[in-house]
């Protein structure tokens, strides 16, 4: 069997976090909300409507266009794409064509086999969203409420080798959209929809062979499997000397398998012409400039400067730059503390996320600030509390709101260093456990971190562990 | 220009319309009729001018991003021909 590499590319829809839709002014999101409640006559195509554009969706849409270096116009059209169908009330939607908010661009995606993959971007550009056809048993119904809603439609160019590239793309783009605040990208939400377009050649070659395209592949593990099959798919079908026809196939998720999907129009059916019903988007460098004032460092280069600039392992800087709030959290905190940054990213990656996702906390929002954080990592540095009291610590400070050194003054958790009470301890303790110190003394010296732990818990927690090591070394010398 | 009886099914059938084949006759020479009074537009001399959508040159006006109120449910449902559970009840759709 020869060697075969998979080209695909990739079209997302972005549904854009805006408020309200992308023409009138109904709430934008309708998540579970009941049908044809957030409606008005824009939005359903009744005659005689103007639509009106909602200034963010083009201020959120220029935010990706820039993260993908691609070339904003500064002036852009909309078009109509007419199409017959009952969830699309006007006969047509409303789109970008020749003439988009953008073009050009590449997104790199590092894999975590170490290379890099470029993915050039194709198209770009702003559209509403159609309605939602439901079918309950033989019967067809049409809700409304998506019809408007904001979405980019971003297009690659077949620059993805393989499944699991497809799968990367997908990621990074989510952990963008979040980064951008631009879309909350929850796939199980549909805010990211995603069809792909897989074709396979000989490894090597630069041909492109006949494509399908695979809609609904709405997960990352759904993009992964469909791709996957398709490509096995394709490569048992030249094997067996067919030819792979350009299909349309629709991933079913249950059963895991492609099925053919009717064929759709063509793109010159479409017939897309100018939408007269709104002037062309005119985005001049003042508002442009505006728009990207605040434009943030994006993930990879934040994770690449932790790794620079703080030491940390290339893991710990995957982990604390996976959202920007919490990438945000753990530089404050180690702004704060000003010593090594390993010891913040230590708790970050262990105790803090541990907070954060058990008690689904906000990282910018979180009673133990970062300040507070680095003011109990201070404390453990002084030697006023050590590892277990500040791990108990942390969760204090969190339901409490108060300060790390309140709180250990409050509750006495001040490390007790003083050799005599320890002393007194470990000899009771020795005193109650004559077997094992019998053992002990015959040679089975693993014991010590079980006495430790026994004076550790009578001093509830409190004693020096390395000052109770040595005192109970002594003692059992005698 | 005529259009060919091809065309007009297939036009008929973005539309999901169905047609008689005296309709598509009919209509065959209705459109051809309407492309031709169409076509007259290309006996202008358009060489040096560049393709005008607007001829005014003023910003889209922008909505800033601000909810309001739209239509009650049962307004909105007032027209359709059949409802069910607010939404509305459709045909199925002529595939393909």
């Amino acid at each position: 069997m020869s060697e075969y590499e998979a080209v695909i590319g990739l079209e997302t829809h972005i549904q854009l976090n805006t408020t309200t839709k992308i023409f009138c002014s109904c709430k934008a999101d309708s998540w579970n909300e009941p049908p044809n409640t957030n409606i008005c006559p824009v939005c359903t195509g009744l005659p005689g409507v103007l639509p009106v554009l909602n200034k963010a969706v083009v201020e959120k849409a220029v935010l990706l266009a820039h993260a993908m270096h691609a070339h904003i116009r500064p002036i852009s059209y909309f078009d109509r794409k007419n199409y017959f169908y009952p969830d699309l009330p006007k006969g047509y939607q409303i789109s970008q064509y020749d003439m988009a908010l953008a073009h050009g661009g590449y997104f790199d995606l590092p894999m975590p086999q170490g290379y890099v993959r470029r993915v050039t971007i194709h198209k770009l550009h702003i559209e509403e969203d159609a309605g939602k056809t439901r079918n309950v048993n033989g019967q067809r119904y049409i809700d409304f409420n998506r019809c408007g809603v904001p979405l980019i439609e971003m297009v690659t160019g077949p620059d993805l080798r393989s499944a699991d590239e497809a799968a990367q793309y997908l990621i990074r783009l989510r952990q963008l959209l979040r980064w951008l605040g631009i879309s909350e990208a929850d796939m199980e939400k549909a805010h990211l929809r995603c069809d792909a377009n897989v074709s396979i050649r000989p490894k090597g070659s630069t041909i492109l062979n006949p494509k399908t395209e695979i809609k609904n592949v709405n997960s990352i593990d759904a993009v992964r499997n469909a791709i996957q099959n398709e490509i096995e798919r394709q490569i048992r079908e030249v094997e067996a000397g067919r030819r792979v026809e350009a299909w349309t196939l629709d991933w079913d998720d249950e059963t895991q398998t492609l099925r053919k999907m009717r064929s759709k129009e063509t793109e010159a059916d479409y017939r897309y012409f100018r939408e007269p019903d709104l002037l062309p988007v005119r985005l001049d460098d003042a508002w442009k400039e505006r728009i990207l004032a605040d434009f943030p460092e994006l993930p990879l280069a934040r994770r690449a400067r932790f790794v620079d600039q703080y030491g940390l392992p290339e893991y710990d800087a995957e982990i604390l730059t996976a959202e920007r709030k919490l990438s945000d959290y753990f530089e404050n905190a180690v702004r704060a503390y000003g010593g090594d940054p390993k010891k913040i990213s230590n708790w970050m990656m262990n105790d803090v996320l541990r907070l954060i996702n058990e008690r689904g906390l906000d990282p910018a929002a979180m009673r133990l600030t970062p300040a507070y954080l680095a003011e109990i990592q201070g404390l453990v540095d002084a030697g006023t509390i050590n590892l277990t009291t500040a791990k108990a610590l942390l969760v204090k400070v969190e339901e409490s709101g108060s300060s790390p050194s309140a709180i250990v003054e409050a509750e006495g958790l001040a490390k007790v260093s003083d050799d005599s009470a320890i002393r007194a301890v470990a000899q009771e303790v020795l005193a109650e456990n004559p077997r094992e110190v019998d053992s002990y003394r015959k040679g089975k010296t693993t014991l010590m971190g079980w006495f430790v732990g026994q004076v550790m818990r009578k001093m509830r927690g409190k004693a020096d562990p390395n000052v109770a090591r040595q005192v109970l070394e002594d003692l059992l010398k005698e | 220009m005529s259009l060919t009886l091809a065309e007009v099914e297939h036009i008929a059938r973005l539309a999901r319309l169905e047609l008689s084949e005296e309709e598509k006759i009919r209509f065959r020479e209705q459109l051809s009729a309407i492309l031709d009074y169409a076509a007259r537009l290309q006996e202008v001399d358009t060489r040096n001018i560049s393709p005008t959508a607007w001829t005014v040159n003023v910003q889209a006006p922008l909505r800033e991003d601000v909810p309001a109120q739209g239509l009650p449910t049962s307004e909105v449902l007032s027209n359709a021909p059949q409802v069910q559970d607010n939404q509305f009840r459709v045909p199925p759709v002529l595939e393909g």
